[in-house]
């Protein structure tokens, strides 16, 4: 009965990098799996949440590169496309799957669902910490460090805090990943956004035709199963 | 003797006019560390020249000496995952510029006169503007910045483009993990890096091997981090550093090389010199390609020392 008896963790590499993907609910017969990708700073939670109480499929989690029980890289280095590439390898793993990403997770999401539009069975991008990033132009330079030292590389890593709310993510950059998912996903809505606040990247891609709003998470896994 | 024959490290050690730095240190850049070499007196006044992308400090082992002849300290450093430095979990601009304000702190509190050549060009305009009062004078050599991104091509074919370099990508990523350089004799990865330098003569390229690779059982391999590489993709826009380059306060001097190689800057000058900082010196060469200070070591050290007037 108790969450953890569902639960189970695989480690995985991407690169020099650790990866702790966790089972919050390991599929019957169901079909595909749902993998939730957290926000800025945030873990996988520890149960399924939910609204993925009816996904017929496994309930997967993926901790970013210093973050939940993920390594703590040394020296930073962040970037959202190197997280775009921890999901390929947690795809790697567990073949075709639904994502479902919150805030900075949401971003992720749509990169990967452009990126892998055969393993991305449709992405749902809502919002959660970390979603605005740095906006959608630079702005003027700065040598970026954290406000405190990491503590003996406890997560999230304070290099991920600065690192991840200072990247760029310009409009046509989004409409991009947000052609390649729409033409290149045999998924009929590759794209479902869940989201009251909208940044400029998300408010792009929701202008996209093809690309679905809706109101709650559940709905949105409808949509995708 | 054909390129392939090998020789050996004694013989591909000695090059007309290099010379290893005088001083060698390692500084603790957030837990990388980085390795700084150090060429002329101690007490000089110093400045700091940095590498182009998947180079190395000791590709300056000739033309570094010739700045210290005029009476510089002359401290170079490798970027993370480059030459001597550790190789790091993680490679980004923000981390390349973080590194770069390590090894300047740890060598003055003064301000400083830069130089970088390529990439290494770009990233000190980074720092020349994200700690201005640190920077007194900028030399950027062939790493100016372009607008040349495929201005021609339609949006579709873009989204093409990105698609198959986002697959290529990841598909590295994976692999990432095992990655390993190929070993091969000093011939071998000589040979092989005249693929990306093709104007350099042989006997340079070999040289850079004693410098810039380590000697294994099975053979030398090559210190980049087998895990770094050039993408092709990103978000950002190769026309946003011209409006960052026309706002610097530093007096100025950049270096086009214009015969086209592997590794051109593509730089058009009427481009760059739109957009030069106020009162910015802008040197035009049409026989020289990317590697300026490597074809040309004595011209351009001339006019560098030029530029930056004596040592202070």
């Amino acid at each position: 009965m108790s969450a953890s008896t569902h639960h189970s963790t695989a480690f995985l590499r991407h690169g020099r990098v650790r990866l702790a993907l966790h089972t919050l609910r390991p599929g019957g017969d169901g079909g595909h799996p749902l993998l939730l990708l957290h926000g800025l700073a945030e873990r996988t939670p520890a149960t399924p949440p939910e609204f993925t109480a009816s996904w017929p499929g496994p309930v997967l989690g993926l901790d970013f590169t210093g973050h939940g029980e993920s390594d703590v890289p040394v020296g930073g280095g962040y970037t959202a496309e190197i997280l775009m590439g921890d999901v390929d390898a947690a795809l790697a793993r567990v073949g075709p799957s639904t994502v479902v990403g919150f805030g900075l997770g949401a971003w992720v999401a749509l990169l990967i669902a452009g990126a892998r539009t055969r393993l991305v069975r449709g992405a749902v991008l809502a919002e959660g910490p970390g979603m605005a990033g740095g906006g959608t132009a630079p702005t003027s330079m700065a040598v970026l460090g954290p406000a405190e030292a990491s503590s003996e590389g406890a997560a999230p890593d304070p290099f991920a805090l600065v690192e991840l709310t200072h990247d760029v993510r310009p409009q046509d950059y989004a409409t991009s990943f947000a052609h390649l998912a729409l033409q290149g996903s045999e998924v009929a809505t590759p794209l479902v956004v869940c989201a009251r606040w909208q940044p400029p990247w998300l408010q792009a891609v929701v202008d996209e035709p093809g690309v679905v709003e809706v109101d709650d998470l559940a709905e949105a896994l409808a949509l995708l199963r | 003797m054909t390129s392939l024959a090998d020789v050996s490290p004694e013989e591909a050690g000695r090059y007309p006019g290099a010379a290893a730095p005088a001083r060698t240190r390692r500084v603790d850049a957030h837990g990388v560390g980085i390795a700084v070499h150090e060429w002329g007196d101690e007490d000089a006044p110093p400045l700091l020249i940095t590498h182009g992308g998947a180079d190395f400090a000791r590709t300056f082992d000739v033309f570094a000496p010739l700045l210290a002849a005029g009476g510089w300290r002359v401290v170079a450093w490798d970027h993370r995952g480059h030459g001597d430095s550790d190789h790091a979990a993680l490679y980004s601009w923000d981390a390349d510029l973080r590194d770069a304000f390590a090894v300047l702190r740890s060598t003055t509190d003064r301000p400083v006169p830069v130089l970088g050549h390529s990439k290494g060009g770009a990233l000190l305009m980074g720092l020349a503007e994200a700690v201005p009062h640190r920077v007194k004078a900028l030399v950027n050599l062939d790493g100016l910045p372009s607008r040349r991104k495929l201005p021609d091509v339609a949006n579709r074919e873009r989204v093409r483009l990105l698609a198959g370099d986002l697959e290529d990508w990841l598909d590295r990523r994976r692999a990432a993990a095992q990655a390993d350089r190929r070993p091969g004799t000093i011939a071998e990865l000589a040979a092989r890096r005249a693929r990306m330098n093709p104007r350099h003569d042989l006997r340079w390229l070999r040289y850079l091997v004693t410098v810039g690779a380590r000697r294994y059982r099975d053979g030398w391999r090559w210190k980049l981090d087998p895990i770094i590489r050039g993408g092709g993709f990103g978000p950002w826009r190769p026309d946003w550093a011209l409006w960052r380059m026309s706002s610097l306060p530093q007096p100025f001097f950049g270096v086009i090389g214009l015969v086209p190689e592997v590794m051109t800057s593509g730089n058009r000058p009427e481009e760059v010199r739109e957009h030069l900082p106020r009162g910015g010196r802008l040197l035009v060469l049409d026989d020289v390609g990317h590697f300026v200070h490597i074809e040309q070591p004595d011209r351009i050290a001339a006019e560098v020392l030029d530029f930056l007037g004596p040592p202070s």
